[in-house]
């Protein structure tokens, strides 16, 4: 097995990447787009005062002091620094490296993992089969779309552009351009460029979503007769899932950001991967959410930097509600900080488009504000709103316990169906449906898509707000900084920054692999060097890095091969005259490969020639004297001839034979090689031969 | 290995479906089912077989419900709460979700309306309900550490499935009730080709075959139409859930498309509040209604309204669903004793009535008076029309499916025994599978299969990668490719059996090899003076592939191969391998030839072709 880390990604937002071999199968797991990168394209504002706020302090810098124009390179980023083109999607470079052809199977963990996929599909030599979970198909497929729609603004802005190469590349290169742009085109090492590519269209969504096979929970599939592939819940996001690969060589555990007590999706479903060989965790949230302590009002606590291997492996401590209740009390505090500002007369954007987040939000903000005296619209503008939300309440298979309850109750799963018939959720396709405008009313909250900043009706409502302190705005982790925000400053809005839990803690890690107990664990090289595993004497670690091979050893034991019974009974044993407690028998029939085992069948009998099944291996020795006594018992004399090795060997005996035909026979510790030209005589002494040594 | 079948209920009848199997130990109770046409203990199936002392928790491994109508569910809560089962128990989503509302119905109107004694409360269908499990279509289950159990699509009602069960090695299907084709609002039966040793399917229309439903459908709507259009009401008794819906989907599409205004009622709120659930449950339904879902729900009746029982005596035409179905009972029945009477009135009766109803009574023949259950009668003027279309599958459908899981064996259960029967010898000689047709408290045991398993060495496993085909021609060519022949099972005594390539044989059991071969150094006479040897060897190896078929002869300076058999010019005067040297003075050529035991015949083969000359 070899496996290959292609990206470790960032985020809930962009999911690591892996390539993996396994049993000579090419196995990509997850195909993400790395949507931040689009930071560096200038949003569509139809408004002039940005830019007018900037040039002043540009031109400003140049004529009063000369002196600093030498600094100009280190200066602030300002708005024309962006891109003012039509945007292009950055991808996972090293995908780019591998022909997309030999890829044999796809394995989509959650929607973020699919959003990249149409790039792949595209080839003209993609043929892989590709597995993600019923729910992941359909609210990415949805998430694809939506990002196909707002993109189109850009294209009606800048008009249709259809170079192969993308100007704006080009000028990016220059001196004068900020180095932070620079990394996220070309990347750290500076090669990034090719992972540019020009977003999908509908049809190449379409094409890309016929070749899926979505899958249920615990549905077990069969890839090509050799691997059987089952989807288990992570408790990340509606329908998302960790993977578990059962081959003849062993099975593999693929556990990606998973949360174990989950208010929406199914939770963490981790008693199936128990007591697989091989276990690769890939896991890089708490990655992120260590680094992150920014402004933001939310912040995780900063983990503990070495941790070491609690003793108590109990499962409670997995399934404990703390993560969970912490998670809902940040819910809380945007509805609250929310309603506070509606009371103020200021109006809400949440560019939250996590849509697990999203459902609670809608649920909790519309019950909150039902229970207190305030008058305030929500609105939902996105082009997938309305299936989406509708989508939500017809798989109470995919959801939560709790949410099944309410399924046997014979309530909706989410309350938004109520508050939507109610009026009090109103759903809009777009910033200029016409009904948007009927019923608009300021203060409101509205949730937008896209937590980039950059596309979608969240751009025009940030603009529109941007200058009213009285207004919130709620945004996804790590948007504020750097480039998120920069097209429109000066912002007098309240900012609220939260980040979520998006996977395992790194404390419940130990824990949690004592109880998969799986043999070997590969885990990102950063991660290792934060827990310290030596408590762990049972189960081997190894560390990988991002873009680089690792080989792992098979552990398992030989494969085992299934014989039929009735196949069985027709093999004709040997007992051996060595060694009594042994049976051996010659295998008929076709072995195949079914199921992930290799199986012995009764094939297509083969008529063996009149059945004289002669051995064609033997073991052992023989001794002259019994061979002599053998052959004087089927009527062939002998006489015997010590070892007159011309090499001086030892233990070379000869047998001559005179009777019925001359022959001679050479009996050495290594073998026995019978000289005539008789054929009978031949046989005779072969018999002979065959009753002495043991054979198959 | 064996399996056992024990059928407690829907034994050559229909009704109380309840069967239990018995694999490798492990005992699975399909369906826990109430026979609707029986009033005393025979409703519910012979629980004391599966257990004389009643230790059902040790008896039963778990217990799986197929969907949610009662001959599937009705004696569930009475077995966890009466008789104290508390093992595990499957149904899918809607099963879970639904069943509960059918028992409670069920309930009422047996208790509310027919005065009979409880024969279980609402709370033991709450408490019952609580130790049920849901499962999704195709999740793998694994109820204990041997026995895993999947679902699959039966199409017959919301939620129906067929369960798959395997332990060990062996595996079976039990069908429930299940519908080949699409209908209205469900999709067909949907199942992966199994391994099966027993397949035990339902046989409701054994013999019937029918073609396509939709003149029947048009014929329901043209019924319903002609009676309301003459101002009469119709009644269609049925239960909450299943073809109430799907009829109303008929009716509803049909009043939309031809503009009628005549009211549709459902008789209780639970119907309506069904429909809740339907809406919620949409990806179980067929593909068709799925994708018009994007737009509109088509569990949203436009036409539908809640019936009131003041509605009864109102003049004027109506559409009636009220509950239950088969007449058997209830508010259905109180309806049918006020409208019965009138022929402008018209009752349709969709699916299958159990004898002993009044729907039954109904079906069988034109009666003009009808006994109801207190022994009031009732005059019966009004049509009656059968709605003729079904969610079971018919005979066609059986043997498909049959045909498709090629099982070992085939138990039939849930159907009349005369048409059962009838199926069994099509099914014995038809698709020669064995096929069992047992009556209730019956027990059929059928062999499991099982597989010895053996570690593979890599050498074997590899050497089986590649083809190896050998080539015969005694009397036309043969190709065989009897690669698995090189592998060697070795059984040692309390040891995992193994499985290694021949050559890997003496190494496992401590030995060492020893090689026979046979040598002969061949003398070949040559004709003309030809003293090149590759030209001798050329000429040789031409003349062994007349002779000797298939051969693949590899020649070299002074040599030549045949698998094995490897023969060299000799040139020492005296070789150990000659043998009766006639010295003629002919030009004579050694060949000394050497070959393995393996090719004794190829051998032999070769050197009499040698002996002929060139």
């Amino acid at each position: 097995m070899k496996l290959t880390c292609l990206s470790k990604g960032d985020g809930f937002h962009y999911p690591p990447c892996h390539m993996l071999n396994l049993c000579g199968f090419r196995i990509l797991i997850d195909c993400p787009l790395d949507l931040s990168a689009i930071k560096i394209f200038s949003p569509v504002i139809s408004c002039v005062a940005s830019e007018a706020s900037k040039y002043p302090s540009d031109e400003s810098l140049d004529a009063q002091n000369p002196i600093q124009k030498k600094h100009k390179l280190e200066r602030q980023l300002t708005f024309a620094d962006l891109v003012c083109e039509e945007p292009w999607y950055k991808t996972v470079k090293p995908l780019h490296l591998w022909d997309a052809s030999f890829i044999d199977i796809v394995l989509i963990s959650n929607p973020m993992g699919l959003l990249g996929l149409p790039f792949l599909t595209q080839n003209p030599g993609f043929s892989a089969k590709i597995y993600m979970t019923e729910a992941t198909a359909k609210i990415g497929q949805l998430m694809m779309e939506d990002l196909v729609s707002m993109h189109a603004e850009f294209r009606c802005f800048h008009g249709p552009d259809n170079s192969s190469f993308p100007g704006w590349i080009k000028n990016l290169d220059r001196e004068q351009v900020p180095a932070l742009l620079k990394k996220v085109v070309f990347g750290e090492s500076g090669d990034d460029l090719g992972s540019w590519m020009r977003l999908y269209s509908l049809d190449d969504i379409e094409s890309c979503m016929k070749k899926v096979q979505a899958v249920k929970f615990a549905e077990e599939v069969c890839y090509n007769g050799t691997l059987i592939i089952k989807a288990l819940s992570s408790g990340l996001d509606i329908g998302a899932c960790n993977w578990l690969i059962n081959g003849p060589n062993g099975s593999l555990s693929y556990v990606s950001d998973s949360i174990f007590v989950s208010h929406h999706a199914r939770n963490f479903d981790f008693h199936g991967l128990k007591g697989t060989d091989v276990l690769i965790y890939s896991d890089f949230s708490s990655l992120q959410s260590a680094e992150v302590t920014e402004n933001g009002c939310i912040s995780p606590d900063p983990d503990n930097n070495y941790i070491s291997t609690t003793s108590s492996d109990n499962k409670d401590s997995l399934l404990n509600t703390e993560d969970s209740l912490e998670e809902m009390e940040k819910l809380e505090f945007i509805c609250s900080c929310a309603a506070e500002s509606a009371d103020a007369g200021g109006s809400t954007l949440i560019t939250i488009t996590r849509i697990g987040i999203v459902l609670q939000l809608l649920e909790l903000m519309s019950n909150s504000l039902e229970s207190s005296s305030l008058k305030v619209p929500i609105f939902v503008i996105s082009s997938v709103a309305e299936e989406l939300l509708a989508y939500t309440n017809t798989i109470p298979e995919w959801l939560c316990e709790q949410q099944q309850e309410k399924l046997i109750s014979g309530e909706p799963s989410f309350g938004h169906l109520k508050f939507i018939k109610d009026k009090k959720i109103h759903l809009f396709p777009a910033i200029h449906s016409p009904n948007l405008i009927t019923s608009w009313q300021e203060p409101c909250i509205i949730f937008a898509p896209h937590w980039s900043l950059r596309l979608g009706p969240s751009v025009q409502l940030l603009q529109r707000w941007r200058g009213d302190p009285k207004s919130l705005l709620v945004l996804e982790d790590g948007i504020s900084s750097g480039l998120g925000l920069l097209p429109f400053r000066p912002i007098a809005m309240k900012i609220l920054q939260c980040s979520f839990l998006s996977g395992i803690r790194l404390q419940k890690l130990p824990t949690l692999l004592s109880v998969l107990q799986p043999k070997i664990v590969l885990v990102p090289d950063a991660v290792n060097q934060r827990i310290n595993f030596a408590a762990m004497k049972t189960i081997s670690i190894l560390n990988y890095f991002e873009n680089k091979t690792l080989r792992v050893p098979r552990i398992a034991d030989n494969p085992s091969v299934e014989i039929t019974t009735d196949l069985a009974s027709k093999l004709s044993w040997r007992k051996l005259r060595q060694r009594e407690n042994f049976g051996i028998a010659r295998l008929k029939g076709g072995l195949l490969m079914e199921d992930g085992k290799h199986r012995l069948v009764s094939g297509l009998e083969q008529e063996e020639s009149s059945g004289k099944a002669r051995p064609l291996r033997h073991w052992g020795s023989v001794a002259p004297e019994s061979l002599l006594d053998a052959l004087l018992k089927i009527g062939i004399k002998g006489s015997l001839e010590q070892s007159i090795g011309e090499t001086g060997s030892d233990d070379n005996s000869i047998i001559h034979i005179a009777n019925p035909s001359s022959g001679l026979i050479e009996v050495s510790e290594m073998g026995t090689a019978i000289i005539t030209d008789d054929e009978n005589v031949a046989s005779q002494v072969f018999q002979a031969i065959d009753g002495i040594l043991d054979g198959i | 290995m064996a399996i056992d079948c024990l059928v407690l209920g829907a034994g050559q009848e229909i009704g109380k479906s309840c069967v239990v199997v018995t694999i490798n130990g492990k005992r699975i109770m399909f369906d826990c089912g109430m026979h609707m046409g029986c009033d005393d203990h025979n409703r519910y199936p012979d629980f004391s077989l599966v257990s004389k002392s009643g230790d059902f928790d040790n008896a039963i491994s778990c217990i799986i419900i197929t969907h949610f109508h009662m001959d599937h569910v009705g004696a569930l809560p009475y077995f966890t709460e009466v008789c104290g089962y508390n093992g595990p128990i499957y149904m899918s989503y809607p099963t879970k979700a639904l069943s509960p509302l059918m028992l409670e119905d069920y309930r009422r109107v047996m208790v509310d309306r027919r005065g009979e004694d409880e024969l279980f409360t609402t709370a033991h269908i709450a408490n019952c309900m609580k130790k049920v499990i849901a499962i999704d279509l195709k999740q793998t289950i694994q109820v204990d550490e041997d026995l895993q159990i999947r679902a699959y699509y039966a199409g017959h009602v919301l939620g129906a499935v067929m369960v798959y069960a395997k332990v060990g090695d062996a595996a079976i299907v039990y069908t429930g009730d299940y519908n080949m084709t699409t209908d209205r609002h469900l999709g067909a039966a949907k199942i992966d080709r199994l391994q099966l040793d027993l397949l035990i399917s339902e046989s409701t229309y054994a013999t019937t075959i029918r073609g396509s439903k939709y003149p029947r459908e048009r014929e329901f709507l043209q019924a319903v139409h002609k009676c309301v259009a003459g101002g009469g009401k119709a009644l269609i008794p049925s239960f909450a859930l299943g073809r109430a819906q799907e009829l109303c989907m008929l009716l509803d599409d049909y009043w939309e498309r031809m503009n009628i205004k005549v009211p549709i009622y459902f008789s209780s709120g639970l119907t309506i509040q069904a429909n809740m659930y339907y809406k919620m449950l949409i990806s179980w339904t067929s593909q068709n209604v799925k994708e018009k879902h994007n737009t509109h729900n088509p569990f949203d009746f436009k036409n539908v309204k809640d019936f009131d029982r003041s509605l009864i005596h109102a003049p004027g035409p109506c559409v009636l669903f009220a509950t239950p179905g088969m007449l058997c009972a209830g508010f259905s029945l109180e309806v049918f004793k006020h409208w019965a009477p009138s022929p402008l009135n018209l009752v349709a009766l969709p699916g299958y009535s159990v004898a002993g109803t009044v729907g039954h009574k109904l079906m069988s023949g034109k009666p003009t008076t009808v006994d109801l259950y207190n022994g009031t009668k009732v005059d019966v003027r009004c049509k009656i029309h059968q709605v003729a279309f079904s969610p079971h599958t018919d005979a066609k459908g059986i043997m498909d499916l049959t045909k498709f899981l090629s099982p070992k064996n085939v138990v039939l259960v849930h159907g009349e025994k005369p048409s059962m029967m009838i199926l069994k010898d099509k099914i014995t000689s038809e698709l020669d599978i064995p096929c069992f047709v047992p009556a209730n408290g019956e027990t059929v045991s059928v062999a499991s299969t099982t597989y010895i398993k053996a570690n593979a060495s890599d050498m074997f496993l590899k050497s089986c990668s590649s083809p190896n085909f050998k080539f015969s021609n005694s009397t036309q060519l043969r190709v065989t490719d009897q690669r698995t022949a090189d592998g060697v099972l070795v059984i040692e005594k309390s040891k995992k059996a193994k499985i290694v390539h021949q050559d890997e044989v003496s190494e496992v059991l401590h030995e060492k090899n020893h090689v026979v071969s046979l040598a002969y150094c061949c003398p070949v006479k040559v004709k003309g003076e030809s003293d090149n040897d590759a030209d001798l060897i050329k000429q040789l190896s031409e003349k062994i592939l007349k002779t000797v078929s298939g051969a693949q002869i590899h020649e070299s300076e002074n040599c030549l191969q045949i698998g094995s058999f490897k023969g060299t010019l000799c040139l020492k005067d005296k070789c150990v391998h000659r043998r009766d040297i006639s010295s003629s003075s002919e030009a004579v050529v050694f060949f000394c030839c050497n070959w393995s035991a393996a090719d004794l015949e190829l051998g032999w083969e070769v050197i009499n072709v040698m002996k002929q000359n060139i």
